[in-house]
């Protein structure tokens, strides 16, 4: 990957967090934290690896993105919309009423939303079975399925990844975003899960840890997993919850947090600099 | 459509028809595709599952992956059917099957096998009481109970390409031989068995052949009692519950499940808006269910047709 493709990636990266800022602004408050740990991921995924049409959303040979961790709908909302999906002004319509962009993701509402998600845990094993039902379609695409790291308290992720690797679907990637935080703080106060890594490679998962808030360590990670082979994969996303915004990130409690004119103003000052310095 | 009920038993267990149908609808249509979580054998479904493991997919003793996995099939575009006990089909996985499924708009049949007192020997653990209640409040679902094995296939076959979320309730053993085999029982209807002028007993699954026997008692005791096969508790037929009452002036309504939620729920709900009359139930009280024979528990929690009988005659009084 050349050096002018990292940066275009980091770009992706800074104007989803911009996008995701500007939804959740927009209502006043709203799942911050979650959304910005995963954006250079996603940044990634449908700026780099993921095989989409964005005019052509349901296109069944695409690949597929299931946020199992639901409420991090504004991050992957910003991405559509950066993508082209639906117009951009329409990411400040986010949970008002009679919106196509609710809280939690919902294929039947949003365009480019693959899976509907919010009860965690869930999206695992629909993901499951969407890589399940592909392969048996004979379609070549693949499933990538975000999980939080606090959804991982959930049994039926680890009821989903047996049955992934018992049935060697090595089209379906998993990520975990590993943010150290669910809702009520640290995980390892509220729940320790112990090591992600060990635990994937133990369910059968080929796996492995980079630094999630990296986009050329994720862009590597991913690639590797096209390879095919008799495994699922799991990458384990090392990152901050509330990532690329100070503040946020220095928050303890960041899980749901106002973004009102003021932070908001402050917030994306920093991103559009950032952005502004990457881009010359 | 053929009814044809004498008394007798169907010589058909439904474990047998289930392991002859559910394989033969695979075999009709390539989208369909089985699931099931551990238990196939008691279906009768093992042997074609471990001959075609990517039609008929053994999950495991996970339920709730299992329908968030029927979900992602029906997106990739399958029509599955899953499998399991009443108790698993229904509270152990309503979750998944309200979200993934129903709200997300992914089609899945839903077969829960011993429902009500039909689990016996498996006892309290194992006897849902409270599926159909549960069933019925998921928006656009449909709630079935076949009266007999024909009705089962008839049943099973019209779920395939139904839309919403299927829920189908039957036990494995026997049902009594109400319709002639090859009969088509529509979704949506319920069939008039015997005809009558005094008191309507609505009926389904078990309490069918237990509504048919009352009948005929009552019928000696000078009562016309009508039986009608309710095995589309979801949608239920208004039109012939509403015709029936009217022509009565008198309900019974005969569920193997709890009295609140299920079948008696629903004819009420058809009655207080159309044509109230009298009506009573049989069904079980607000209760847990308990281990034994099904003959006994039938006796236990007042599900048999002597149970019928006397409500017959309670409903009867307070026309």
């Amino acid at each position: 990957m050349d050096q002018k493709e990292i940066k275009a990636l980091k770009a992706f990266a800074l104007r989803i967090r911009l996008a995701a800022l500007d939804a959740i602004h927009s209502i006043g408050s709203g799942h911050v934290g979650g959304a910005l740990s995963i954006a250079d991921a996603l940044a990634v995924l449908y700026g780099r690896e993921m095989n989409v049409r964005p005019e052509d959303p349901k296109w069944p040979d695409r690949d597929k993105l299931v946020c199992s961790k639901g409420h991090a709908g504004p991050g992957v909302y910003g991405t559509l919309a950066l993508k082209g999906y639906f117009p951009y002004e329409e990411l400040r319509t986010l949970n008002k009423n009679g919106t196509r962009l609710p809280s939690h993701c919902d294929r039947n509402k949003t365009p480019g939303i693959d899976v509907t998600t919010g009860s965690l845990g869930q999206g695992t094993s629909q993901a499951a079975g969407l890589a399940l039902g592909d392969r048996l379609k004979g379609r070549k695409n693949r499933v990538f399925l975000i999980v939080g790291d606090g959804e991982m308290d959930e049994g039926q992720c680890w009821e989903a990844f047996a049955f992934a690797a018992a049935r060697k679907l090595s089209n379906l990637v998993v990520l975990i975003d590993w943010n150290k935080k669910q809702l009520d703080g640290y995980c390892d106060d509220v729940l320790p899960m112990g090591s992600f890594a060990d635990k994937m490679t133990a369910f059968g998962f080929d796996t492995v840890q980079v630094n999630g808030n990296d986009v050329e360590a994720v862009a590597a990670a991913l690639e590797r997993t096209r390879q095919g082979g008799d495994k699922p994969y799991a990458i384990v996303l090392d990152t901050v919850k509330g990532a690329g915004v100070e503040e946020v990130a220095n928050t303890l409690m960041n899980h749901s947090i106002p973004v009102n004119d003021e932070k908001y103003e402050k917030w994306t000052a920093e991103l559009k600099a950032e952005l502004a310095a990457l881009e010359g | 459509m053929k009814i044809v009920y004498n008394g007798e038993m169907d010589k058909r267990l439904c474990k047998e028809v289930l392991g002859e149908t559910i394989p033969a609808i695979l075999e009709s249509d390539p989208d369909t595709i089985y699931l099931d979580a551990d238990l196939m054998s008691c279906i009768g479904t093992l042997k074609y599952g471990q001959q075609h493991r990517d039609r008929a997919i053994d999950c495991g003793i996970a339920e709730a992956n299992m329908a968030g996995v029927a979900a992602g099939l029906a997106m990739a575009g399958f029509k599955p059917l899953i499998h399991s006990f009443g108790i698993f089909a229904s509270r152990r996985i309503f979750d998944q099957i309200f979200l993934s499924g129903g709200y997300a708009k992914n089609d899945i049949t839903v077969l829960g096998s011993d429902p009500g007192v039909t689990a016996a020997m498996n006892g309290g653990t194992h006897m849902p009481f409270e599926d159909v209640a549960l069933y019925r409040v998921l928006p656009g679902s449909t709630v079935l109970e076949p009266s007999d094995p024909t009705c089962l296939v008839s049943l099973l076959k019209q779920c395939v390409d139904r839309p919403g979320i299927k829920y189908l309730r039957v036990g494995r053993k026997s049902l009594a031989r109400v319709y002639e085999e090859g009969s088509e029982l529509p979704i949506g209807k319920a069939p008039v068995l015997r005809d009558g002028t005094d008191v309507a007993i609505f009926a389904a699954g078990i309490m069918v052949h237990e509504a048919m026997q009352a009948a005929a008692s009552l019928e000696q005791q000078g009562i016309s009692a009508a039986v009608v096969d309710c095995y589309s508790i979801k949608p239920i037929d208004r039109e012939t519950v509403i015709a029936m009452a009217k022509k009565t002036g008198a309900a019974v309504v005969a569920e193997n499940a709890n009295r609140h939620g299920g079948l008696y729920s629903a004819v009420l709900e058809v009655l207080a808006e159309n044509c109230p009359v009298p009506a009573a139930n049989v069904s079980v009280e607000d209760e847990f269910g308990e281990v034994g024979t099904q003959g006994y528990l039938q006796q236990r929690f007042g599900l048999t047709a002597a149970h019928i009988e006397a409500q017959a005659k309670a409903v009867l009084a307070r026309k």
